[in-house]
């Protein structure tokens, strides 16, 4: 197995039952999902020889279907990160454009997928990690509808932003992933079974498909190219600022969707103007309080026994975390302190809403969206480090789809002149999964 | 402290609220960085009054006893234990 571009955090292999759908599928999982008695590090020195207890239930159901997990893949601690540069095991470098990062924060997933070494990957995404590194390398992933897919055993950064997503190498094959780790789960409160959404969400699209009642999702049979008669709605917004040639190669797999009998029509969303700020805030307001948990006592680093509890705690805090996530944990703490909560937090909450409701009202009238998935191509590796602000506004047209709970796929569409690989991401309505496939399956 | 200027004592402080120890050129470069990040959060403020009444749904399953854990697995992460306990630094 090749791993010099440091895709993996841990090589250990976790065989699937002998049958299943994915009977002959590896599938490699983000490193902040819970795999029993294998290392679970979330990219961070806090947690370098944490072995969880227990398996998340997508890893559960990715046994119980057959696949073979061939290890656990490096990403930006604890998920902080558009690069998967400041994960605590080094930086992975991109397989498809060797010299430039791979996205973030799911970085060692869409690796490992576009160089062949796992058939499919899991990611998290909380406000673009799973869009954001299939596009920089080249491949397909999906940010699936908030409740669609259980977050048991997922380490938790933001809990109401993130989702597990699957990343492979075509549409069909990311949404024969989805379907296996789709579905309620007791264990998640916020899971739910969404099979009559997604019937209602096909009825509206006038897909006449029969769904049985208690049917599977078949997500993967939506994705048969048709796209003849689709409706697609472009946010200008999220176009106009992106670079020359991310905008070309959108205008031309538009085009080409155009050919195969596919509308577009422009649409304005005012609220994504404030989607990053808002995702940020919230963001790190929910990281400052889930990684409270991190003390050194019951699992994490111990800083050792010497003062009281608190000086004990803030020292492991110290040693065991990096830049990013103490940058995210003291902004999230100031957002919610006394004085600042009405100030950021509340008005960021406005905002969300906000997104919500620009976003149902142009699904009303498209049956998808679409806009580049990253507004740069990918950044050379240690180009972008230094200045965490602009980092943040990379993210600035996938954050929108995480605030509103929605699902977007991202695929390649094609390259820039240095090749580059280019990602057009899809937004769906709520549990519209199969829409986002099928235009998905129209490119890749 | 939200006015632009962010100065390592702001940063001091919440770093002490969120028990996070920083060296002192921790400090000096989030004073900066701090600054600019604030006051680009504060274009919030131009984000209207949006109503956002969510339809809320109770989740709550019967309280009902389940399998567990076992203490030695609960405590195996833990980098310091006494007969079945955690053990931690003192409180005060």
């Amino acid at each position: 197995m090749s791993t010099e571009y440091n895709g993996y955090v841990t090589e250990e292999r976790i065989e699937g039952a002998d049958d299943g759908p994915l009977a002959d599928w590896t599938v490699a999982v983000k490193d902040n999902i819970s795999t029993k008695g294998v290392r679970t590090t979330c990219g961070s020195d806090m947690l370098a020889d944490y072995v969880p207890p227990y398996d998340a239930t997508v890893v559960e159901r990715l046994t119980e279907a057959g696949a073979t997990i061939p290890g656990k893949t490096n990403m930006d601690e604890f998920g902080m990160g558009t690069t998967t540069e400041t994960s605590a095991f080094g930086a992975t470098e991109n397989p498809a454009a060797p010299g430039h990062v791979p996205g973030g924060s799911s970085g060692g997933s869409a690796a490992v997928v576009a160089a062949g070494d796992a058939d499919a990957a899991l990611g998290t995404d909380t406000g673009g990690s799973v869009r954001c590194p299939a596009a920089f390398c080249g491949v397909v992933g999906i940010k699936p509808t908030y409740g669609l897919v259980s977050r048991y055993g997922l380490v938790a950064y933001a809990n109401s932003l993130e989702q597990i997503g699957p990343i492979a190498p075509t549409v069909e094959e990311a949404a024969e992933l989805l379907e296996v780790i789709a579905g309620p789960d007791e264990r998640d409160a916020t899971t739910r079974d969404a099979r009559e959404a997604l019937r209602a969400s096909d009825e509206r699209a006038g897909d006449a498909r029969e769904q049985e009642n208690g049917a599977d999702y078949e997500f993967a049979d939506a994705a048969d190219g048709d796209v003849d008669g689709m409706s697609i709605g472009v946010p200008t917004g999220l176009v106009e600022g992106a670079d020359e040639e991310v905008v070309e190669t959108f205008w031309d797999a538009l085009n080409e969707l155009e050919s195969q009998g596919a509308s577009y029509h422009e649409v304005d969303l005012p609220s994504v103007e404030h989607a990053v700020e808002a995702y940020y805030v919230i963001a790190m307001s929910e990281a400052s309080s889930n990684l409270a948990r991190f003390d050194g006592v019951r699992y994490g680093q111990s800083g050792g026994f010497e003062g009281d509890w608190n000086e004990s705690f803030a020292r492991s805090r110290e040693d065991g975390f990096g830049a990013e996530v103490k940058r995210r944990i003291l902004l999230g703490t100031y957002a919610l302190s006394a004085g600042y909560q009405d100030k950021y937090y509340k008005k960021a909450q406005d905002a969300r809403a906000w997104v919500k409701q620009d976003f149902d009202e142009a699904l009303s009238e498209a049956d998808v969206l679409a806009s580049p998935t990253m507004p740069v191509p990918p950044m050379e590796l240690g180009e972008s480090l230094d200045d965490p602000l602009q980092m943040y506004l990379a993210d600035a047209n996938t954050t929108p789809v995480n605030l509103a709970n929605l699902p977007a796929i991202t695929v390649p569409a094609g390259e820039t002149g240095d090749d580059l690989p280019v990602g057009l991401q899809f937004v769906g309505p709520a549990f519209g999964e199969r829409e986002i496939i099928r235009a998905g399956s129209a490119l890749a | 402290m939200s006015d632009d200027a962010v100065d390592p004592d702001d940063v001091r402080h919440v770093a002490d609220l969120s028990r996070v120890d920083l060296d002192d050129e921790e400090v000096e470069r989030f004073a900066a960085q701090f600054g600019d990040i604030l006051s680009y959060f504060e274009t919030l403020d131009e984000v209207p009054e949006t109503d956002r009444e969510a339809d809320l749904t109770n989740v709550m399953r019967p309280d009902e006893v389940r399998d567990s854990l076992d203490r030695e697995e609960a405590l195996r992460n833990a980098p310091e234990t006494e007969e079945g306990y955690f053990k931690g630094p003192k409180v005060s």
